[in-house]
This record gives structure tokens, sequence and C-alpha cells, in this order.
């Protein structure tokens, strides 16, 4: 396979930008584009539900890359524009400018090869209240800090998952009183098990957090301004700030008709291209992780990192599948919590380091006799030695032995 | 190539450990220790790696 002769990345974020300077350093001095639809340059999502919704970081701490090293990379920039279109037969790609694409100019581009890095959307309550919030982008955040900073009478927030939780811990660290609203029995089980989604459960309310599991929201009250959270067990919560963290969209609908296949993201091959000369990576990927013998979405920031390197190399020729060990961290109050692995609620879990009662320690996921995660409160040295076995294929029970 | 590390970004998060163990350790004390702050040419491949996957942007490179 020969370079291709221009590539175009859309999405300016994690995935997009670590796309971009892997194709430079790899020696790529083609014409590269970089489509960003948010106004600003590449910026680092993570603090968004901490230190910047804190108060204690401002906007101009989490560059992705200083606006000099931006510049070396010698791309085409066009921030603040939004692709409409693609189709894969003319490699052409429609443009349209404004974050939405709602100002439509009909501009269109012609690429040698495409990045698809174009991440997900929250899923919302579809209820327009002042109040009701979202968090996934700066202005997101800095609305929403702004709710924050008038001293409300509650916060709520629906959704347990890792933007609630950490939004939640956020609200409490600020002195907010806060309620936080989990349809599931226990915070995180999905990317945690019950059982450690218990031990989650019990740090918030350690804190004051008032938990309600088990419950969904029912709806929405107020005039103009949000006034009250109704649940579905017949209970109001009463609610100056909603945050609403119920998942995410993946943004694939400019793709339809495209000609690429898009089943709950980007349909990719192993090692991520979409199609001859097109990759997807990030959080809007779909594809099959050798490792773990299943097709995988993943939506952490290691992975939009690591994977807008391998697929950009992707387009480049290189052909190794792409086959991570997914890791994340979720900072909350004071502890670091971190996962190694792919887990699934129904895997063994044990607890093999420190005590769940001092909340620091470390747990490993068992599923067919093979070690599939690996769980840390504060112990990250613990979850990257296991994420080394998880690599190599240990056994479960060999793992529960090693010496760590 | 020397390492630097901004110890107040530094959040031990371990990664560049599990790319680079002869270079980064986090030890049990939940710090970071650098264990050759000037690598070799050798090493430069892995340790941009260090750099573009810390969580938290703390490591850096001059020259």
């Amino acid at each position: 396979m020969t370079a291709p002769s221009s590539v175009t990345i859309v999405g300016a974020s994690l995935a997009g930008l670590r796309a971009a300077e892997t194709l430079r350093r790899d020696g790529f001095d083609g014409p590269v584009t970089l489509i960003g639809a948010e106004p600003h340059e590449p910026y680092d999502r993570p603090p968004l539900s901490k230190q910047v919704l804190a108060g204690d970081w401002e906007p101009d701490r989490i560059a992705l890359t200083p606006s000099d090293k931006l510049a070396d990379l010698d791309l085409d920039l066009r921030f603040g524009t939004t692709a409409v279109g693609f189709d894969l037969a003319s490699r052409t790609l429609r443009l349209a400018s404004g974050e939405t694409g709602g100002k439509t100019g009909g501009e269109t581009l012609e690429t040698d090869a495409l990045l698809i890095a174009t991440g997900a959307r929250c899923r919302t309550l579809g209820l327009p209240l002042q109040g009701v919030h979202v968090l996934r982008s700066l202005d997101d955040c800095l609305e929403l800090r702004a709710d924050f900073d008038a001293a409300p009478d509650r916060v709520v927030v629906v959704g347990a998952g890792f933007i609630g939780a950490e939004v939640a811990a956020t609200a409490r660290t600020r002195g907010l009183d806060v309620t936080m609203v989990e349809a599931l029995d226990a915070p995180l089980i999905r990317v945690l098990g019950p059982e450690m989604g218990e031990v989650c459960a019990a740090v918030h309310r350690d804190h004051g957090i008032d938990l309600r599991t088990g419950v969904g929201v029912e709806g929405l009250d107020g005039a103009g301004r949000v006034e009250r959270v109704r649940l579905t067990d017949g209970s109001a919560v009463a609610a100056s700030v909603v945050v609403v963290g119920i998942g995410v969209i993946p943004n694939t609908e400019w793709l339809e008709g495209s000609g690429l296949a898009l089943d709950d993201g980007v349909v990719c091959d192993a090692s991520g291209l979409a199609a001859s000369g097109v990759a997807a990576a990030g959080d809007v990927a779909r594809w099959p992780n050798r490792r773990f013998g299943y097709p995988m979405r993943v939506e952490h920031w290691d992975n939009a990192a690591a994977q807008g390197a391998h697929s950009a190399r992707a387009l480049l020729g290189a052909t190794e599948p792409y086959q991570p060990v997914p890791w994340f961290w979720s900072d909350q109050y004071d502890r670091k919590i971190q996962l190694a692995g792919h887990v699934r609620p129904d895997d063994e879990v044990r607890v093999v380091a420190g005590s769940v009662a001092e909340r620091r320690f470390a747990a490993l996921y068992g599923r067919g006799g093979k070690l599939v995660g690996a769980l840390g409160f504060n112990r990250p040295r613990h979850v990257m030695r296991y994420r080394a076995m998880i690599e190599q294929g240990a056994a479960f029970e060999e793992a529960l032995a090693a010496e760590v | 190539m020397r390492i630097v590390v901004d110890f107040d970004l530094c959040e031990s998060n371990a990664v560049c450990m599990q790319i680079a163990p002869d270079i980064f350790e986090v030890r049990d004390d939940d710090f970071l220790y650098i264990l050759n702050e000037t690598p070799g040419e050798d090493d430069r491949a892995r340790v941009e790696e260090c750099v573009q996957r810390c969580p938290k942007q703390a490591i850096s490179v001059a020259d």
C-alpha cells in the first residue's frame, strides 16, 4: 500500500490531534486537514468535570498542545466547521460552518484518506428548561460552572456513571447539596460490576451525597427554569440545577449513505480501517478487539489517544491489529479509581491488596479462568502491573497468587 | 534527551511506567520516580509515547 496523497481528519479532540501528530512524526509530509466542530483549539476534556468545574483551573490550562506546537504540525486547521456528509466512492466531504452545521455553505473537500474522530454527544432528557445541563464540551462546562457559582440550593445529578459521579463529587467538594439518581442498583455497575458499584455508592454517601438507586426520572417540573425532578418511585426532589449524565451517542449521522458501515459507531476492521483509506478512532469507532474476542467501542481518554495514533498508522499502511487492554481513571473526591481491562457485571471479583474499608485497594476480575480486569482505588501501581498481566493473557488463579 | 516531569501535574497514573518501566516507576507510596532522566536516542519513540499517553500531560522532553 502506498501512502495517501492527502489526509483529512474529522474531529479535533484527543483522537484527531493524536492522529495528526502521529502522521507527522511518522514522516507523512502531504497535506493534512484537521476539522473540528467546536471553535476552540484541541483541549483536554477530563478536567471539565473536575478542576475547571471546581473553579480551580481556567480554560487556558487545558490546551492539549501549545499553539506553537500545533502550528509546527503544518496542518490546515478548520475549527468551527462541521462535516455534514461524505461519499466514499468519490472521497468527497461536505462541510458546513458552525458547530451544528446549521449554516450550510455547501463547501466540499476531496481527500485521499479520511480519519473519522467525531466522538459522541450526550444523551439528553429532551426537556428544554433552564438549569438543566449535560457536560461534554468546554462551553457546557462553563455554563454549568456559572450555575454552580450562583450557589444553588440543590444540584440533582441524573445518572451515576463517570460523568455523573465526577460532577457529583465536584459539586459536593464545592459545598453544594447534591442528590444523585441512578436507575440501576449502584453507580458504575456496567463498568465495575455490582459489588464494586456498591463500594462507589458508599464513597459518595460518606461524602454526604443523597444517592437514590434503582429509581429513574419520571420528569422535570419548572416554569422556564427547572424546579423539581420527579422520580419513578413517586417521590420528587427540589432542584435548581440538574446535570444529566446518561450516556452518549456516537456522532455518525453525517456518514449515513456514505457507503461506510455504521452500527453504534463506525464499523472498523481489527486494524481500525472502515474502508480502504478510511479509518476511525476514539469514541466513534467500533472494532473487533482480538484480545477479548468481541467488538467494542471504548469511550475512554486513553483509548482516544492510543487509537488515534494507531488508526493514523493504519492509513499509512500499517496492518497490526489494534488490541489494547482498555484503561481509564476517574478522580472522585480524593480517590483515584482506575480500571484496566473489560469487565462484565457477572465476572468474579476478588480484592487482592488493601481493603475496601479503607478505600485503598486493588481488586481483580476473572472470567472463564482468565484475568480480564483490575480495579484500583488509589492503587495506580497495582493496576498497571495487572494491566500487563491481562496483556500477557494471564490465568485468574495466577494473577491472584502473583506478588505485585 | 532529558526527561522533565511536572510533579505538580503528575498524579501517578502510571501509564508511563507501563510503556517504559526501565525509565519510570510508580512505587507503593504512590509517587513517580524517574529511573533514568537522560535515556538514549534509542528510547525516544517510547518516551514520546509516554508524553502523548500521559493523562495529565505532565511529561515533556528537553532535547
